[in-house]
């Protein structure tokens, strides 16, 4: 095939599949921790350790790793203060995250680079960028496997986890440390407005199909494998942005699951009717 | 027979003014009692402070003869939530799934969960009569069969003491008579030790060995004649039983 003449598209499949394997990991626990905006206000974090990278001169993936992690750090410590309204520490950790990004892009010389960050560029991922997926993405997998059933514990019932031994502090800053990690790596490739969007439609989608947790998990990594090549494709033949276009598949996909479970559930009631 | 829970000279608040003052009570091995009380005389407080989420800071509680601040046998513990039925709904996970979570103490960290534990949640689904919806997802079940399955979920572990936190909230009258029957027979056939914090007097009086009252701060023991006269003010107003049935209605126990 014409499109694996070329390097920047093997590493474009390299690092989109890897990362399409471990996002759904992390978004389901984030969407069944009712978080799902955690990955919109982490990835907007990010920008503003981009920005700090680049006006300081080291590397923004770096900075973007630092930030990320921080600003998880501190959706975590606010919710715990004010844990009937636990979604307000998302809104205030984003509103942080964007002034400081807005504030610090003004002193970077080249807004190109920047830019970058917005919408990704898996198709211009250095070797650098390319080791680094890896092995973050073996670290979150190894992570994900080992922690399985304490991670689904805590998402399903913390304080039942707690008096069952699960050591929940302990789960609940691993799993901070790896959705930073995770959307920080992510925000370079699939851009940093777009990432929490992967976070969350494939596991949509295998929600509306999966008869188990672990089915779940297993349709959430199909489904967004499945948009990461399919994307991959359409944006390389329809000269498309990548990561906008590997989303837009994925919300398809899920409108049409969900028009096509409608109309089963029509036939099935006139069915029943008749 | 030797004591499950003893609270001696317990005083609590959040603030200086105490909401639990200088309460003692026990409760023994075998007993299915329930904690009964008009809203904001620290029911909830207290089983936060059972579960250890709260620290005493004036009095003690003992649990199974061991003080609360160094108590590490939660595995030991049941607990069924108040909410459970809400968090149960629309949780992409079967009702095997959920009860073999539990056994975390047995499977211990990063350890998978294997057949074995699976078997051993299965059974305990069929000590609660829902061994064939093992497999279900604990989304498409009735509140009557989820809240089945979280006393499942807790007793895979063959718990020392179960502590229910309104357990009938969101479950429909028949179905709450028919949990209390649950937690009667297991009581009565398992010698299981319940503590059932619960507004339902008049449906759970019928099936509970001892009935504590928490009023303005302090604990006291109803015996049958006070509950039948709480019962027979109540039936004055039919209104309260619909209420108190779903849990959302408050008793005003005029004492």
């Amino acid at each position: 095939m014409e499109i694996f003449q070329y390097d920047f598209m093997i590493k474009a499949f390299i690092v989109g599949i890897l990362l399409a394997v471990i996002i759904p990991c992390i978004g389901i626990i984030v969407v069944l921790k009712r978080l799902s905006m955690i990955g919109d206000a982490l990835s907007h974090s990010s920008l503003a350790g981009v920005a700090a990278g680049l006006v300081m001169g080291i590397n923004p993936i770096v900075g973007a790793v630092v930030t990320c992690i921080a600003a998880a750090l501190g959706i975590e410590a606010i919710r715990k203060k004010i844990p009937k309204f636990s979604e307000m520490s998302i809104a205030i950790v984003m509103s942080a995250g964007i002034g400081l990004a807005g504030v610090l892009s003004g002193f970077i010389k080249n807004a190109a680079n920047f830019n970058s960050f917005l919408f990704g560029s898996i198709v211009a991922i250095s070797d650098f960028e390319l080791v680094l997926v890896i092995c973050i993405s073996c670290a979150v997998l190894l992570a994900f496997v080992l922690l399985y059933k304490e991670l689904f514990y805590v998402a399903f019932d913390e304080r039942a986890a707690r008096l069952a031994g699960v050591p929940v502090k302990a789960i609940n800053f691993i799993f901070t440390i790896l959705t930073a990690i995770t959307v920080s790596v992510a925000a370079r490739t699939v851009g940093a407005l777009i990432v929490s969007s992967l976070m969350v439609v494939p596991v949509a989608c295998a929600m509306q199909l999966g008869k188990s947790y672990k089915q779940t998990v297993l349709y959430s990594v199909c489904f967004a494998v499945g948009f990461t090549i399919v994307g991959l494709v359409v944006s390389y033949y329809a000269r498309l942005r990548p990561g906008a276009t590997i989303v837009l598949v994925g919300v398809i996909c899920l409108l049409l699951i969900l028009l096509v479970k409608w109309v089963a559930e029509l036939s099935l009631r006139s069915k029943k009717a008749a | 027979m030797s004591n499950i829970i003893e609270v001696d000279k317990l005083t609590f608040g959040y603030t200086a003014e105490p909401i639990l003052y200088d309460i003692g009570f026990s409760v023994r091995q075998g007993d299915f009692a329930a904690i009964i009380g008009s809203n904001g005389t620290g029911k909830s407080t207290l089983l936060k402070l059972l579960l250890g989420e709260l620290i005493p800071k004036i009095g003690s509680i003992r649990l199974l003869d061991e003080d609360i601040r160094h108590f590490k046998g939660w595995s030991q513990i049941g607990y069924v939530p108040q909410n459970a039925v809400q968090t149960a709904a629309g949780f992409p996970a079967t009702a095997e799934e959920i009860v073999s979570a539990n056994l975390y103490a047995q499977v211990g960290l990063l350890c998978p969960i294997r057949k074995k534990h699976m078997e051993q949640a299965r059974q305990a689904l069929a000590l609660v009569g829902m061994q064939d919806y093992a497999k279900s997802m604990i989304g498409n079940l009735s509140g009557g069969q989820q809240q089945r399955v979280m006393l499942a979920r807790v007793l895979v572990n063959s718990p020392k003491l179960m502590l229910l936190d309104e357990p009938t909230t969101g479950v429909d009258a028949s179905a709450a008579q028919s949990l209390y029957e649950l937690l009667a027979k297991l009581n009565r056939e398992k010698g299981l030790t319940i503590v059932m914090v619960t507004h339902d007097i008049v449906h759970a009086s019928g099936y509970v060995s001892r009935t504590l009252c928490l009023e303005q701060g302090s604990v006291v023991e109803l015996d049958r004649v006070q509950i039948a006269h709480e019962l027979s003010h109540k039936h004055k107003h039919p209104q309260h039983n619909e209420l108190t049935a779903d849990g959302q209605g408050e008793s005003k126990f005029e004492r």
